[in-house]
């Protein structure tokens, strides 16, 4: 065969392939938002939101085999961050504050995602460092109580010093606004008129884009080689020399800061933040999106996230109207179906497909 | 004093439900050594089912005496969860007895969802009112208007769940079943070779822990007048904190975990309100269990009792 030709049609047929992907993602909301209007942009943002939670999630538990049944609470600590750094709650609280700032705290988000993502890492070190011994389903169990933990504190953070605003949660947070042009209105950007929703979408987009680009890039690193032999044998990898708690500790803190990052953009696209955001059942769903995906395959990952985040829009859109003319009435909620799915999804992706849709190929690692 | 003999009366309350509901955690670990996410949910599906019994029996028969009626609702909740448990080893766990360990930690987290998810399709979403048959009379324990006080309801929980408690433990250590149970814990492949069948014991065990999380989800409704479905979360949460703090996979030790943890959660969500003005008040009763493990695991994984059965190669 000739050799010119294996090299270069790969190479042709896989520029190809990423000029169509670069394109689907451009005009992806402008194809969503004209077949079905801005609230599927909207979907879709949020979609992008969960996917970098997913993604962060994914270090934690598809790299390093650390069962975290928490991690929306870096989630919430990256909303809580924003809405305390850019909104008028804390100098409405605090009068030393309001003499500092009489303009009101409105940091930018220049300064908050990177803020977020510390201030997430150091929530995840700290969970992370009295837990490194336990086996991985202990491990889940105290996970779980450290994301109940950081809600029930949200929830009641509002006495003796009103930090959190309680269950009311934090309203009027700051929309993101890059180089002057204000995220949360539409624009007008080259003779278009672009809505917020697609403004937000291209900005989750392109974080999405780098969060994947450092994960991949994390994945073919020796750090994750690494994690993936923590993973698969504790004991074998240290006795390899590998420093196994203080790759634990990186994964719990790499995951943290991406979910951080995440709550941030989620607190400024949002506008308001309350405890009930964060509850056990958004960490569930975090973390279905990444088991039925493909743990530790970011591809898999990220059809999860587009599977599952879409699930429930999709139904509310088709089961509302079905029930409506078969029965006259909507007998079951759509919110219940996406439920039933989620559990079935968790049950049946363990029992015939444990390593997810879309699978890493073992070969590769 | 009061105030902590009163304490130390709702933390018996809590501690004898934490006790019934950690011990079918650590029955199920101790055998299989796996975490059976979805058992806090049998007991929220014992309350209910009770609850409709209660319903059915009452307006069949309104002349039946309360008791009676707690009874039978009792039994076919406790035989209702049996089986239950019974079918969700079947489903959820059997595939997964040699797979990795976070698999059937995984699917038990789906079977929990799916049974909440069940139970709201059934018995809706807001809390139904359970109605409560034992006398709650006050029964003064210190006199004085600040005295402490507790009911025939309370009592009755604690001296029924000593009782079981007491039932299983004769159970385990003096029949040929609890022998059985013990040699499949040690080594199942052993203890097929001596005649017994594996499955039988795996089956019978998850029964048993289902029966007791019934008793328990009826005791609380009873308790607190009222059942929903999401009851079982938290209570299932903070009983496998109680197991692992007394060791899980030992009997004793979920007893004895589970009426410390309430006694600690009971005095020192008390004392920290008093000791601070209320501004931390039982708000944060919920958190005392979650500091509480985290503590046990860190200082002493392997809990107060140890745990009984040797880690198996």
């Amino acid at each position: 065969m000739n050799l010119s030709t294996t090299l270069t049609l790969p190479r042709a047929k896989a520029r190809l392939g990423a000029l169509l992907f670069a394109l689907a993602i451009v005009l992806a909301p402008w194809l969503l938002g004209h077949a079905g209007g801005n609230a599927w942009v909207r979907t879709l943002d949020f979609a992008l939101l969960y996917l970098m939670l997913a993604l962060g999630l994914n270090i934690v538990v598809g790299y390093a085999g650390l069962l975290d049944m928490g991690f929306i609470a870096f989630y919430a600590v990256g909303a809580y961050l924003t809405a305390l750094l850019a909104s008028p709650h804390l100098t409405s609280q605090f009068a030393v504050l309001a003499a500092w700032f009489p303009q009101g705290l409105h940091v930018s988000v220049w300064l908050i995602v990177p803020l977020a993502a510390l201030l997430a890492a150091g929530f995840g070190l700290l969970l992370g460092a009295p837990t490194l011994r336990l086996r991985g389903d202990y491990l889940a169990i105290v996970t779980l109580g450290f994301g109940e933990i950081i809600r029930i504190f949200m929830r009641n953070l509002d006495r003796p010093l009103n930090i959190t605003n309680g269950p009311k949660g934090i309203a009027s947070v700051d929309p993101v606004s890059l180089f002057g042009v204000n995220l949360a209105r539409t624009q007008d950007l080259f003779g278009l008129r672009v809505p917020s929703v697609y403004l937000y979408y291209y900005l989750f987009a392109a974080l999405a884009l780098v969060i994947v680009f450092v994960c991949v890039r994390l994945e073919h690193s020796r750090i994750g080689r690494a994690w993936v032999a923590v993973r698969e044998d504790e004991q074998a990898a240290s006795a390899m020399g590998l420093d196994t708690k203080r790759l634990k500790l990186l994964a719990f803190a790499m995951g943290a800061a991406f979910g951080g990052v995440s709550g941030a953009m989620f607190a400024s696209f949002q506008g308001f933040v309350s405890p009930e955001s964060f509850s056990l059942n958004e960490s569930i769903v975090v973390l279905a999106m990444v088991v039925l995906g493909g743990m530790g395959h970011i591809p898999g990952v990220i059809l999860g996230c587009l599977l599952l985040a879409a699930l429930p829009e999709l139904l509310r859109a088709s089961l509302g109207p079905l029930q409506q003319s078969l029965f006259g009435q909507v007998l079951v909620d759509p919110e219940i179906i996406r439920q039933l799915i989620y559990g079935l999804a968790l049950i049946l992706a363990m029992l015939y497909r444990p390593a997810g849709l879309w699978p890493a190929s073992r070969g590769g690692q | 004093m009061d105030t902590f003999i009163q304490q130390v009366l709702n933390g018996l309350l809590l501690g004898s439900l934490y006790a019934l509901i950690a011990l079918g955690y650590t029955m199920v670990y101790g055998i299989l050594r796996i975490i059976n996410f979805a058992h806090g949910d049998l007991l929220m599906v014992g309350a209910l089912v009770g609850l409709s019994v209660l319903h059915g029996v009452q307006g069949a028969f309104p002349h039946c005496p309360g008791v009676l009626m707690l009874l039978v609702a009792t039994l076919v909740a406790m035989a209702a969860c049996a089986l239950l448990a019974m079918l969700i080893e079947r489903v959820a766990y059997r595939r997964l007895r040699n797979a990795p360990r976070l698999a059937p930690l995984i699917s038990g987290i789906g079977v929990s969802l799916l049974l909440q998810t069940v139970a709201m399709l059934v018995w809706s979403r807001n809390p139904l009112m359970f109605a409560q048959l034992l006398p709650l009379d006050p029964i003064q324990v210190t006199p004085g208007p600040t005295g402490a006080i507790t009911n025939a309801t309370a009592l009755t929980t604690i001296a029924v769940a000593l009782l079981v408690m007491a039932g299983l433990w004769l159970l385990v250590e003096h029949t040929r079943l609890g022998r059985a149970m013990r040699a499949v814990a040690e080594n199942p492949q052993v203890a097929s070779l001596m005649g017994i069948n594996p499955n039988r014991v795996i089956v019978l065990t998850f029964a048993i822990g289902g029966a007791l999380a019934a008793l328990a989800g009826i005791m609380m409704a009873s308790n607190y007048g009222s059942a929903n479905f999401y009851m079982g979360f938290l209570p299932g949460i903070k009983a496998f904190t109680a197991a692992v703090l007394g060791g899980i996979g030992n009997l004793r030790g979920a007893m004895l975990g589970g009426i410390l943890l309430g006694l600690i959660e009971a005095l020192g969500t008390g004392y920290l309100g008093q000791a601070t003005g209320g501004v931390f008040g039982s708000n944060y009763q919920d958190v005392f269990a979650f500091v509480v493990l985290i503590a046990v695991l860190v200082l002493r994984p392997s809990g107060l009792l140890g745990e009984r059965l040797a880690s198996r190669a």
